[in-house]
């Protein structure tokens, strides 16, 4: 008797390609990371009617939001960009007793009670990490796990679909300047940078001009000796009010009159002008793009500190010298600290780039940077960069894949209809206005774009009437 | 209930409603039985002492953690004078996020549109619609026959006043009817309105189970209504002859409230 190569000798136990035992978990789904969109796909994969199997390398839920977490991007003074309407999830509110904007604290703690009141931390198996992620013919995986930090041994489970919600805020991007190695001073990340003992008393000088290089700034303004805040380009630096009311809902209240791009543009140009005034009177250099056409900087207090003296715009940094810092303008530095606040690169060490259809950067290409076009049983979640918040999105998003799941059993045809637009969407890029040519913005979305396709593609994946 | 879920919620981005201060009131269980919390919504011009007086201690006797919510304008909550349908279901899925566990919303008359339209943001363990008024103009016909002068203010903003008839059979004493009565408020006139104009509420998210429960000689719900209402959710209702619209104060109070436990006693709800 010859047994099935896929399976042990006793053809009990299910086995890997490469020959190690598969608990076979059936039906089951896998979610990876229980941050914010973790616990949306298991939320919503729980509601129909899958069962989950979550792993989380941490001890706790909340992802990027949890500053307990070695990986966590977040500082004590990080509050959201996004206001309470744009930033929370769909079907469960933040309280009305909150601020407009909530402080990381709050914000976990809106993750923890998501958890505790739709009861999905019995799904999560915390302290483990995925290693592995292989297809395992007829549309399944085999998911290797093993205890977070490497100690013990791996275990290989088979479920029928995967969600992979890792996160994108976690693996620093470090720019390597001429002359970085032998720079004697200190160099961080952005991500390193936790609270304002780090800069109290030193002079500080800050790369990069995106929120956490804008936060980071800020708050060295108040604490450090000296604060440098180089950028290499000009933005748009909007504040978290504008007449009285969060940013983001103004601009939704605009989006509502569905004028076309250009005159939006004009419009916001024209409010921030007027609110936030000329840029080059505070020798910042003026924007090379657009406003909308860069991810959204939102900092009301940047400029403040600039006219008080507090952060010093300065250029690009061109060189390190064994003790300074040269700018491209030719100036010299002398920081004690460099903080790079030059952003995070999306990784997924444990799956093959091939899966993902990765192009010749590296980058996934996938519908609504969800769904790959060769991988029905694989979504990823959290993938987006919005000009609002990313829970609304990944929300859908995995509202979109669960009922993709049952449709597939359910109505084949209809079901076809979405594979068709999943196949034909890979390249699309739901932002209305062309970002600069800055390579962090290549899943950046326009939220309303985006949101309109994902509406398009639920509507195909509305569920069979009974 | 119409077309789809929709996503794109511009409106509620741009202009979320305004925070109040809300009255809840609450019976809770001596102890964790494990049983959903159950969130009660009152009909317009109620509040949620309606529930106070017998359902929430009776709930939470039978282990349910039970609270109920006045929405804005209504009970002893902070006033709402141009509060619509959705400032109401805010106030009431406000309230239901807030608790430790997934909620069952129980709505009564005009509070079953209400939670109808809070189905829609929140995904709900269960939902009861008790003598659902879900409007129309069904329902505004039957009240300006049953009670014309107490119905045609309410067409010029003014108060809709149900008369202790329509609210209570003959059973119950009459001056616990006369005072029951007497305690109503009144809905804002926009709110009002829209009973009899609204958007169809969009399908609840989660597929809750939904149960219709009403009285057929409930003199604001014609007993057609209610068989109308349990279709749209795909049932049949629990009925309670002999019983007036106010299911909750009326002298057998305890058969419904006990029926719907006994409905989420048994149900895939747990
Ligand atoms: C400083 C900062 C501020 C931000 N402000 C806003 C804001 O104002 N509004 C907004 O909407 N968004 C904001 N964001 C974006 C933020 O990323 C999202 O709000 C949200 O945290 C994304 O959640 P996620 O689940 O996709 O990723 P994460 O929160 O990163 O969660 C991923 C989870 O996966 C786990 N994980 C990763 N790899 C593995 C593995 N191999 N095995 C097991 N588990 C794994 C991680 O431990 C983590 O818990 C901000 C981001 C940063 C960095
Ligand atoms: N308060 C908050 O809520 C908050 C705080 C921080 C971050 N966030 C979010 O977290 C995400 C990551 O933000 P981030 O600011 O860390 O990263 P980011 O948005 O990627 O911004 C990186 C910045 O560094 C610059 N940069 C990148 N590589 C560089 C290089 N080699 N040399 C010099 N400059 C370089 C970029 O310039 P270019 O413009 O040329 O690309 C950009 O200004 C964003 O979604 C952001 O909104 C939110």
């Amino acid at each position: 008797m010859s047994t099935d190569p896929g399976y042990d000798a006793n053809g009990t136990l299910p086995l890997t390609r490469d020959g190690r035992a598969v608990s076979d978990r059936g039906g089951t789904v896998c979610v990876i990371g229980a941050g914010a969109s973790g616990l949306a796909a298991v939320k919503n994969l729980l509601e129909h009617g899958f069962g989950v199997d979550c792993y989380e390398r941490e001890t706790g839920v909340g992802g990027a939001w949890n500053w307990r977490h070695d990986r966590s991007p977040v500082s004590a003074g990080t509050h959201l960009i996004s206001s309470k309407p744009m930033s929370q999830y769909p079907d469960f509110p933040m309280p009305d007793a909150w601020p407009d904007y909530p402080a990381h604290g709050l914000v976990l703690s809106y993750l923890e009670r998501y958890a505790e009141h739709f009861e999905l931390k019995p799904h999560v198996w915390f302290g483990t990490e995925v290693v592995r992620v292989e297809p395992a013919g007829g549309d399944r995986w085999d998911v290797t796990t093993r205890s977070t930090g490497g100690c013990g041994s791996q275990r290989t489970s088979r479920y029928a679909a995967v969600v992979v919600a890792n996160g994108h805020n976690w693996a620093p991007r470090m720019p390597a300047y001429e002359g970085q190695e032998s720079y004697r001073g200190e160099i961080i990340h952005g991500s390193a940078y936790k609270e304002p003992n780090q800069v109290r008393g030193r002079k500080v000088l800050v790369v990069g001009g995106g929120n956490t290089g804008c936060d980071i700034a800020v708050e060295a303004a108040t604490h450090a000796a000296r604060c440098w805040h180089s950028t290499r380009r000009g933005y748009w630096y909007a504040p978290k009010y504008l007449m009285g009311r969060p940013t983001d809902q103004v601009n939704a209240g605009v989006l509502r009159w569905r004028l076309p791009l250009w005159l939006r543009q004009r419009l916001m140009h024209r409010v921030l002008r007027l609110v936030v005034g000329d840029l080059t009177r505070f020798g910042l250099p003026r924007p090379d793009h657009g406003v909308f056409q860069s991810h959204p900087i939102v900092n009301g207090q940047l400029l403040h500190h600039v006219g008080h003296g507090g952060i010093r715009p300065v250029p690009e940094v061109a060189r390190f010298t064994r003790h300074s810092v040269i700018l491209t303008d030719g100036r010299e530095l002398d920081p004690d600290l460099v903080v790079m606040a030059t952003g995070y690169e999306p990784r997924f060490e444990f799956l093959d780039p091939g899966l993902l259809d990765r192009d010749a950067d590296g980058r996934p290409r996938l519908y609504l940077h969800t769904f790959p076009a060769a991988q029905p049983t694989l979504a990823v979640a959290g993938l987006v960069q919005p000009d609002s918040g990313v829970l609304p999105l990944a929300h859908w998003q995995s509202v979109a894949f669960a009922r993709w799941l049952r449709l597939r059993e359910a109505a084949p045809q209809r079901a076809a209809r979405f594979r068709e637009r999943v196949s034909g969407g890979a390249r699309g890029r739901w932002k209305d206005a062309t970002p600069t040519d800055s390579p962090r913005h290549w899943f950046e979305v326009s939220h309303d774009v985006y949101l309109r396709e994902l509406q398009r593609a639920l509507d195909d994946l509305k569920a069979v009437p009974a | 209930m119409s077309g789809g879920t929709r996503i794109i919620r511009s409106r509620e981005w741009a202009r979320p409603p305004a925070p109040v201060r809300r009255e809840v009131r609450r019976a809770l269980p001596a102890g964790d039985e494990g049983k959903p919390p159950l969130l009660f919504v009152p009909g317009f011009g109620s509040g949620a002492g309606a529930f106070a007086e017998h359902w929430l201690d009776h709930a939470a006797g039978r282990g349910f953690p039970a609270y109920a919510v006045s929405p804005r304008g209504h009970g002893l909550s902070a006033p709402g004078p141009g509060a619509t349908l959705r400032e109401y279901a805010h106030d009431v899925v406000q309230e239901a996020a807030a608790l430790p566990r997934r909620a069952v919303l129980v709505g009564h008359g005009a509070g079953a549109l209400v939670v109808a339209y809070g189905l829609a943001r929140y995904p709900a363990r269960a939902a009861v619609l008790v003598s659902p008024v879900l409007g129309g103009f069904g329902p505004l016909r039957a009240a300006l026959a049953r009670n014309p002068f107490g119905t045609v203010p309410a067409l010029f903003g003014g108060p809709l006043r149900l008369s202790r008839r329509q609210l209570f059979s003959r059973e119950l004493p009459e001056h616990l009817a006369d005072e029951y009565a007497d305690r109503r408020g009144r809905a804002s006139a926009r709110a009002q309105w829209q009973l009899l104009r609204h958007r169809p509420p969009e399908p609840a998210v989660g597929d809750p189970p939904v149960l219709v429960a009403g009285s057929p000689d409930d003199r604001v719900v014609p007993a057609k209504a209610l068989t109308e209402a349990a279709r749209r959710y795909g049932g049949a209702p629990l009925l309670f002859p002999g019983m007036g619209h106010e299911l909750m104060l009326d002298a057998r109070w305890r058969e419904p409230i006990d029926a719907i436990l006994d409905w989420l006693d048994k149900g895939s709800v747990l």
